[in-house]
């Protein structure tokens, strides 16, 4: 006899689709790393001595704390040593030249695209999203440039910014995670090699979701990305970031770096969704996400809304915050992370409030089945500083099964008398009453659990952007018309 | 409509149903009776395919169809629809939307197309107002936070919106005041046609003042013992079920 949790184990265990590999001619350095690999990959770049110099840093940097053995290991997950000496650091598609238009883009990288859903001709129709393509290391093909261009809005790879727009990279960069944070984003500042960068100027609202797929394909690559989005005095913007990659049986790395950075009355809206390669169910191989995403409300009414889908991954690990340092600053932090198989993750948030009135919301949605482990760990602190500041934290669970876990470290510093806390925390189960109740009623048990996780993750998916909202359907297995309105 | 031969179930190695057998036809109502434990809950549940139950012998035909190879969602999608006793809740999915999702489900499954959601809240004011449910209560969770007579009435409340062919109805009386009772009654009611069977599930011969049974039926420790006509709830009501036990010769102990 199927036991509820049985048949929720089948549902759950859809293949992944993305894990095809493209079969281009890439350009590699050889792996291992030190500096003479970080002056290849700056010098390949055309890079400015500054930026040459810094990496350096960068990387002197993390090659202590690595001889140190100071990688990090408090996160509530195992996985054995990564030999850094087995990475490639650069890996890009072979081109005779850059492309000027999507045309000249290589065909073989087209049809890849379009099998990931994002046929870039069809958006370029469509609009509302321009796209910016990372293919490895290499940002191919960009989209909507101009029109974002006579508004003033800057939106491009992270290469092309460093040589157009140095004296904003050179302000902005490393300014809200500088390389000395942590193991990877030290790791990440020395060798990082492409990326998106966006600047809006004030007071324009940008018309359209900023876009950008980021996909590993070369075997043994290790992706680096680094993001900056500075949102200038009253502006507007929204960011959309979405991640696949093939399958394969060793385990890669994927250490990212997202800076924002939000000025007087800006607002940045940050959406992810996460799907890298989890690895198959024995747990054999997947992407390590170790990444640091951090904003910075710098401006007085500015805010920034982080809104993340994790569902791929072997390991995730990865704490969105934002530094609330202008007046009446916002923060909020809404995910939904998906631990099956042998996947772990260990996400959530900082909020850090500094200036008076702040306010921060996290919604904190975990779901997890087979031998999946989920861990929410956030900190919420209020500096002397920030009179009152106000938080409002929610931290839910919902296991599919018996073997999966779910764990919640919340921590709170409270520095501040005038400060409002509120936290909330549930853990709950799909429980064969209430599949046997839909399925009464006509609903297949498929479609009963889409729907009870589609109602556990509908705060979140409501603030993900339409397009984006669809794909979190498909991914979730969930029926968005519950979620959305 | 619905025919049951000799149906042994047990739980857990402990035989529950031994040897029911009943038959209802298309427009009949029929009121089963018996003290706590005999099996009656279990009787509908393995109608509506639950798996926990496990059926050792004995079939069941519905409108001709092996209905034990079904499974519950096909039942219900053929028309069976099940009030629980105990109706579950679902936090997070929301009345309307639940109800929406079972009723397209059972179009698609007719072969009719499915209700926007236009189309479906009229259909679904309509028959709120039989059972004078109050609107506040489509936008919450499913049952989640309901009073014990506001889940009754959401049962009645769905099986009207789901209109089937043969519908159970496992005590949805109990706890009910009694213009609650009238209310589902009202709802029973308007279900009775020539196409349809109605089983009622019951302790007290009351809703059978509003609800006219065609049959009434004693299930007593898994068997059915004696069945009669309406006026058979009258007298269990009088003399409870202890005279069955010498008259119908069924050795129980208990
Ligand atoms: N899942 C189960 N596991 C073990 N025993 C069960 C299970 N379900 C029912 N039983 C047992 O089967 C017997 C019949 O239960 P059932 O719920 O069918 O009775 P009922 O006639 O509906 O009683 P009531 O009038 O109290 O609702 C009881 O002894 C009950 O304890
Ligand atoms: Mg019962």
């Amino acid at each position: 006899m199927a036991t509820a949790s049985d048949k929720i184990q089948r549902l759950v265990d859809k293949e992944y689709e993305y894990g095809f590999v493209t079969p281009i001619e890439q350009e590699v350095f050889p792996c291992g790393l030190n500096e003479e690999i970080v002056r290849m990959i700056s010098a390949k770049k055309n890079e400015p001595e500054w930026l040459t110099e810094w990496r350096l840093k960068a990387y002197r940097y993390w090659a202590e704390l690595e001889r140190a053995g100071a990688e990090p290991r408090w996160a509530n997950v195992t996985y054995p040593p990564i030999d850094y000496q087995a990475i490639r650091y650069y890996a890009a598609p072979k081109q005779k030249k850059r492309p000027r238009s999507l045309d000249e883009v290589d065909p073989q990288l087209r049809a890849t695209y379009e099998k990931l859903g994002i046929p870039l001709r069809e958006q370029e129709m469509l609009a509302g999203v321009a796209v910016d393509a990372v293919f490895d290391s290499v940002s191919v093909a960009t989209t909507f440039k101009e029109k974002l261009a006579q508004l003033g809005i800057i939106f491009c790879s992270f290469s092309e910014a460093v040589q157009e727009h140095p004296e904003l990279v050179r302000k902005w960069l490393g300014s809200v995670v500088p390389y000395t944070d942590n193991f990877f984003a030290a790791l990440n500042s020395a060798v990082f090699s492409d990326g998106s960068f966006v600047y809006v100027p004030k007071g324009v609202r940008c018309p359209m979701e900023l876009s950008t797929y980021f996909r590993i394909n070369a075997a043994q690559t290790g992706q680096f990305e680094r993001t900056l989005i500075i949102a200038d005095e009253g502006s507007y913007v929204s960011y959309l970031e979405g991640c696949t990659a093939p399958m394969r049986d060793e385990n890669q790395l994927h250490a990212a770096v997202v800076e924002l950075i939000a000025l007087d009355d800006a607002t940045i809206k940050y959406s992810t969704i996460q799907n890298w390669y989890p690895g198959d169910e024995e747990g054999k191989g997947g992407i390590y996400n170790f990444v640091t995403k951090r904003g910075k409300c710098l401006g007085r009414n500015s805010k920034i809304s982080w809104t993340q889908v994790e569902t791929g991954s072997a390991i995730t690990w990865k704490y969105p915050s934002c530094i609330l340092i202008g007046d009446n600053s916002v923060g909020e932090f809404y995910s939904v992370a998906i631990t099956n198989n042998y996947q772990q993750a260990d996400t959530g948030t900082k909020m850090i409030h500094i200036g008076k009135n702040t306010r921060s919301t996290i919604i904190s949605k975990g779901i997890s089945a087979g031998h999946g482990q989920n861990t929410y760990r956030g900190l919420v602190k209020i500096t002397r500083s920030a009179d009152y500041a106000r938080n409002y934290s929610q931290c839910d669970s919902l296991l599919l099964g018996d073997q999966c876990g779910a764990h919640t470290f919340p921590y709170i510093d409270v520095q501040n008398p005038t400060a409002q806390m509120e936290h909330e925390a549930t853990t709950s189960k799909i429980s064969e009453d209430q599949l046997f109740y839909c399925q009464q009623r006509g609903i297949s048990a498929e479609d009963a659990v889409s729907m009870i996780v589609n109602g556990f993750c509908r705060e979140v998916i409501r603030e993900l952007p339409m397009e984006f909202a669809v794909e979190a359907q498909k991914l979730l297995g969930i029926s968005l018309e519950g979620a959305v309105g | 409509m619905l025919e049951i031969n000799n149906l042994h179930v047990k739980v857990e190695d402990k035989e529950i149903l031994k040897g029911v057998s009943l038959k209802i036809n298309a427009g009949e109502v029929h009121g089963i009776m018996g003290p706590n434990g005999s099996g009656k809950s279990t009787l509908a549940q393995v109608l509506a395919g639950r798996e926990t139950y496990e059926v050792i012998s004995g079939e069941v035909l519905y409108r001709g169809k092996n209905l034990l190879a079904m499974t519950p969602e096909e039942r219900a999608r053929e028309g069976i629809f099940l009030a629980f006793q105990y109706p579950v809740e679902i936090p997070g999915v929301s009345n309307l939307y639940f109800l929406k999702t079972a009723l397209n489900a059972i179009r698609r499954h007719r072969g009719l197309p499915e209700l926007d959601a236009m189309d479906f809240l009229a259909w679904v004011r309509e028959k709120m107002k039989l059972v004078q449910m109050d609107e506040s209560l489509l936008h919450r969770p499913v049952n989640d936070g309901f009073s014990g007579g506001e889940k009754k009435r959401n049962e009645i409340l769905q099986m009207a919106v789901l209109e089937p062919t043969l519908a159970i109805l496992d005590e949805t009386d109990s706890g009910l005041d009694i213009d609650a009772l009238k209310i589902v009654a009202r709802g029973v009611n308007s279900l009775r046609s020539d196409e349809r069977a109605i089983l009622l599930i019951t302790h007290y011969q009351r809703l059978l003042d509003y609800v006219v049974p065609d049959r009434v039926h004693v299930l007593y420790d898994g068997r059915i013992v004696k069945s009669g006509g309406r006026e058979l709830a009258l007298e269990l009501e009088k003399r409870g079920y202890g005279w069955l036990e010498e008259e119908t010769n069924v050795g129980v102990v208990r």
